[in-house]
């Protein structure tokens, strides 16, 4: 692959992102499976890297998986969504910065109807008004947290206590980057680095010292897929989805997965520990899985933040094999316990674990 | 008699300019590049006789060596106005050349096959497109970037031709009989090669075109896959992985190869949409110029006194070039003789 600057589409789909004055919207996934990564994403902007970012407690789901199955109609939808622009509004903020893929997907797919459909935004405006008396703005700048993460890439590096690099051998760490399908498969415009070449998550791991593998499933959806998964009669379909692409990559032997999607984590992660369980087969080195993390967990990671704040416990593959070759120290004893110092219960069958 | 400027010198300007001046017209010709020949100077062989490009460069070059034919290079025409039936002829640097009747022959431009960016032009080594394998016909050698022999190598059809997703529905026309006989050349230069083509539609409309690619599967046993191939990748062993859909056997299909040539179509170069719309001329949903009308005024713009030949309204081959330009030829004489 040439990795000169012959990639001229990461140069071409740059979005322009905004600088500072977030409003936040979460996810319904994240929150639920990987809560570290969104209290970390808040703390990293306003703590490390001085951002204002709002977030309103009265913000909903964005109703994207019953869109997805036909349950929510686009109507519906649009309404929730102008809904979350009113919030916006009112708390007088113009520039959102939205947390998962499947939300994303949506909020573009919204705009972009408005844009080509003028008397559907008028209609929203009509539905939310009659249903709450709010009245909203189409934001001025549209993100998700992931674009921003790369916006901020080199900041966090220069303050990064680690650097992607195997200490043992002193080689850059093999890294599978993953984008949502929803980021920019839809609208390549609305995604950093477009659909095919996406640089969003290429561009912090090279930012922050790894290498980027380039393997032939690379575009290969992550098996997730809402027909897929949520009609339990798919559910092989997804899994083979997932064989597909860890087969792929296998031959790479890649050190982590990052990932931006709620659905693309969630599934690499728990299907690592199916195939363990149906096949006995697991895809990294040295008979261990790979671990899939998200791009706030890996920033974390580099910035010299403990692992079980960010949450890295919570995956059903475990990171202490990564942890390792980064050279990062952890307590194995601070694993399974709260905030408060109270012991929660530790999960059995974890993978990666000796 | 009259002062006709031509604007372009490819195949149909030459052509035109030349048929002109035997007829007795003083003919300016303008190129924007600095060479004569437009897209064909750039091709080794041509279909479906193998003739070498070069022989249709020397006619072209024999036929405008006349004392009437200036021949500017490098210079792109911007916009054409008129004035009580004459017409100033205004390019990039400024000069404007007078005429009394102009003929638009400006041609195409072959599509650019970044855009196409799951096929990974630009990006992945060994994927190619069809130009650059014609150039390495001339070099002599068809080798990968290792130098190596391919051992296999596949053609797409159809890369930026009836394709919502470019935004060009048309079908460019010469690319699957280009597919056809640089299969069958590269299969001639390599015979241990095996060779596939993906395609859509096999358009072999033209005169000795079925016969070509019946030859190509009969005697050079090419491999021809109905369908189209939706990404392109590289194995760890640095091979292009092709996936497709065969849409013959109703499957899904996926299949390591060594070298991929991207059978790029055609488009209207985007300099000649400013000249349209600065020169009040119409483009049809092709973004080609578009004639006045399609069966009796394919040569006429709409405004009187400027004509068009060849590919700048839709793609055509070098023999249809060469008629339209003739056509054109007569058009522009009506037209000086009854100003």
């Amino acid at each position: 692959m040439d990795t000169s600057e012959n990639r001229r589409y990461w140069i071409d789909y740059q979005k322009e992102i905004a600088d500072d004055h977030f409003f936040y919207v979460r996810s319904c996934i994240r929150q639920s499976f990987f809560p570290g990564s969104e209290q970390f994403f808040l703390k990293m902007m306003r703590e490390i890297l001085g951002k204002d970012v709002y977030e309103n407690p009265s913000h909903t789901t964005c109703t994207g998986i019953g869109y997805h199955t036909d349950i929510v109609p686009f109507e519906t939808i649009m309404t929730v969504i102008a809904r979350h622009f009113a919030l916006m509004k009112e708390a007088g903020y113009s520039n959102i910065a939205i947390s998962c893929v499947t939300s994303f997907g949506i909020y573009t797919e919204i705009i972009e109807t408005w844009k080509h459909f003028p008397e559907t935004l008028e209609k929203t405006r009509e539905n939310l008004y009659k249903a709450t008396g709010r009245e909203f703005d189409v934001p001025e700048n549209m993100a998700h947290t992931s674009d921003i993460v790369y916006k901020f890439r080199n900041e966090i590096a220069s303050k990064a206590k680690y650097r992607l690099i195997n200490r043992h051998t002193g080689k850059p760490l093999k890294v599978v980057e993953h984008i949502g399908c929803h980021y920019s498969k839809m609208f390549p415009k609305y995604g950093v680095g477009g659909a095919e070449f996406p640089k969003v998550l290429s561009g912090m791991i090279e930012a922050w010292g790894g290498e980027v593998i380039d393997y032939p499933e690379r575009r290969h959806c992550c098996g997730f897929g809402f027909r897929q998964y949520i009609v339990q009669a798919n559910r092989g379909y997804s899994l083979s989805n997932s064989v597909k692409k860890f087969e792929s990559m296998k031959p790479y032997r890649p050190d982590f997965i990052i990932t931006n999607c709620p659905g693309c984590n969630m599934f690499m992660d728990r299907w690592q520990y199916a195939m363990r369980e149906m096949e006995g087969k697991t895809y990294g080195e040295n008979g261990l899985a790979i671990p899939v993390l998200t791009y706030e967990e890996v920033a974390g990671l580099v910035l010299g933040i403990n692992p079980w704040e960010l949450g890295l416990q919570y995956h059903m593959v475990q990171s202490e094999p990564l942890l390792d070759k980064l050279g990062i120290e952890y307590d194995p004893a601070e694993k399974y316990i709260t905030k408060d110092g109270n012991p929660i219960p530790a999960p059995e069958n974890l993978v990666n674990i000796s | 008699m009259g002062k006709v400027v031509v604007i372009g010198g490819g195949v149909s300007g030459l052509e035109a300019a030349g048929q002109l001046a035997r007829m007795g017209y003083r003919v300016t010709v303008t190129e924007k590049e600095d060479k004569t020949g437009g897209n064909v100077k750039n091709w080794y062989h041509l279909f479906p006789d193998r003739r070498d490009s070069k022989e249709i460069i020397e006619y072209l070059n024999k036929l405008t060596d006349h004392p009437d034919i200036q021949i500017l290079t490098g210079k792109e025409i911007t916009e054409i106005s008129s004035d009580n039936g004459k017409f100033n002829v205004k390019s990039s640097d400024g000069t404007i050349l007078e005429a009394d009747a102009v003929v638009v022959a400006t041609g195409f431009e072959l599509f650019d096959s970044r855009r196409k960016e799951e096929y990974g032009y630009g990006i992945y080594d060994n994927v190619i497109t069809s130009a650059d394998l014609e150039r390495m016909f001339r070099s002599g050698e068809v080798r990968l970037v290792n130098g190596k022999v391919p051992e296999r190598a596949g053609f797409i059809h159809c890369v930026g031709s009836r394709d919502e997703k470019v935004g060009n529905y048309y079908c460019s026309k010469l690319c699957c009989v280009t597919a056809v006989k640089q299969a069958i050349e590269i299969q001639e230069k390599i015979p241990s090669l095996k060779t596939f083509c993906f395609y859509m539609d096999m358009r072999m409309g033209g005169a000795y075109y079925e016969e070509l690619y019946r030859e190509a599967q009969e005697k050079y046993g090419i491999t021809f896959i109905r369908g189209k191939v939706s990404e392109i990748s590289v194995n760890i062993n640095g091979r292009l992985v092709v996936k497709a859909e065969d849409t013959l056997a109703g499957r899904p299909l996926r299949m390591e190869l060594d070298m991929v040539v991207l059978m790029v179509g055609t488009e209207m170069p985007e300099g000649n949409l400013k000249l349209a719309a600065l020169s009040s001329l119409k483009c049809g949903e092709n973004r080609f110029f578009k004639p006045a009308d399609n069966h009796f005024g394919s040569n006429l713009s709409g405004r009187k006194g400027i004509f068009y030949a060849g590919c700048c309204v839709a793609p055509m081959n070098i023999t249809e070039s060469i008629s339209h330009a003739r056509a054109a030829v007569s058009e522009v004489v009506n037209y000086l003789k009854t100003k």
